[in-house]
């Protein structure tokens, strides 16, 4: 699937991103399809976990994360990541304990 | 020497190797600052949610969700032109980028097109966030719910400062596109020297990933009714 050249660039078939292109559009349906079935407070997870596939296969397939020789790379999508869930986990644990009692 | 056939090889990098990944790493350390710019909005966004759910609720079921699916689609399929644009300028197929990188900017406006009708339409139900804002049809349609114009207020603010700075970074990056475009067109990328063509792609489907959470955050919250 992936060739290299002098450069250790790795060139996907073309088949390969229509097929990343394909999952994500099925993705996109199922997701405004789930939203309409009441599944309780299982809503918000399944589509919020939908979304996070989507962004995964976006970022390791079309960004090439997943082939990149990189490892700065990584350490910078993993430190920022890491960054933005410590924002959104710490936020909410202190607003959704505040008012308790 | 290196350095002497090679015009793009700036004289402070030892290969092209070593020019392309700082170029690349650079990007990457853009795009986590751009983590934190959305990240605040996003937190402040899923705390008032959290806060004012029947008025988020009520916000989100008038917007139009044919719209947002179907824009959700445009730029996945403006993503799919990026990443074979990179490829095509992996293989130094001149006429392929171009056409790929036009593609990738038709895309882009599509999106814009349709995001600005949906604007026009809440700017017509008053449900921008001024003066005027007005919050009856959405009382109206939910008599269950209890909602708080204010709060209400609340969810549109957010919506239009997310949507707005989203659309905002669109137009810069069908900007750069326009840029790469048109040094592709001149014949200035080869197998050998594309990093513009490979850091203005990161940049795309960054703003793709931004509204890839966007889509179920605003148009998703409680589709559940008949």
């Amino acid at each position: 699937m992936a060739e290299h050249t002098e450069h250790s660039d790795h060139i996907m078939s073309s088949s390969f991103y229509w097929l990343i292109w394909a999952i994500l559009i099925a993705a996109t349906f199922l997701t405004a399809k789930i939203a309409t079935i009441d599944l309780g407070m299982f809503n918000t997870i399944v589509a919020l976990f939908i979304a996070t596939c989507k962004a995964s296969i976006v970022v390791l397939f079309f960004m090439h994360v997943k082939y990149t020789s990189e490892k700065m790379t990584k350490a910078v999508l993993l430190a920022a990541v890491f960054w933005l869930l410590l924002l959104l986990v710490l936020s909410l644990a202190d607003y959704s304990t505040r008012y308790a009692g | 020497m290196e350095h002497e056939d090679r015009p793009e090889l700036r004289h402070h990098f030892a290969d092209v190797v070593q020019q392309r990944n700082a170029a690349s790493l650079g990007m990457w350390w853009f795009l986590g600052t751009e983590i934190m710019f959305f990240g605040g909005m996003f937190c402040g966004y899923l705390i008032y949610r959290r806060a004012y759910f029947p008025e988020f609720a009520a916000g989100s079921i008038s917007l139009n969700l044919l719209a947002g699916t179907l824009n959700t689609a445009v730029l996945i399929c403006s993503s799919l032109t990026v990443a074979l644009a990179v490829r095509a300028s992996q293989l130094g197929r001149r006429k392929q980028l171009v056409n790929l990188l036009l593609a990738t900017i038709f895309f882009g406006v599509c999106f814009l097109v349709v995001k600005g009708f949906e604007w026009r339409k809440e700017y017509t139900e008053h449900h921008i966030p001024t003066f005027y804002f007005n919050a009856q049809d959405m009382i109206q349609r939910n008599p269950d719910l209890h909602i708080d114009p204010q709060h209400a207020k609340i969810f549109f603010s957010l919506y239009f400062a997310l949507t707005g700075v989203h659309a905002l970074h669109m137009i810069v990056g069908i900007g750069i596109f326009g840029v790469i475009t048109f040094m592709a067109w001149r014949g200035k990328f080869t197998p050998e020297y594309h990093t513009p063509v490979e850091i203005a792609g990161l940049y795309w489907h960054f703003v793709d990933i931004v509204w890839i959470y966007l889509f179920p955050l605003l148009y998703l919250i409680d589709r559940r009714g008949p």
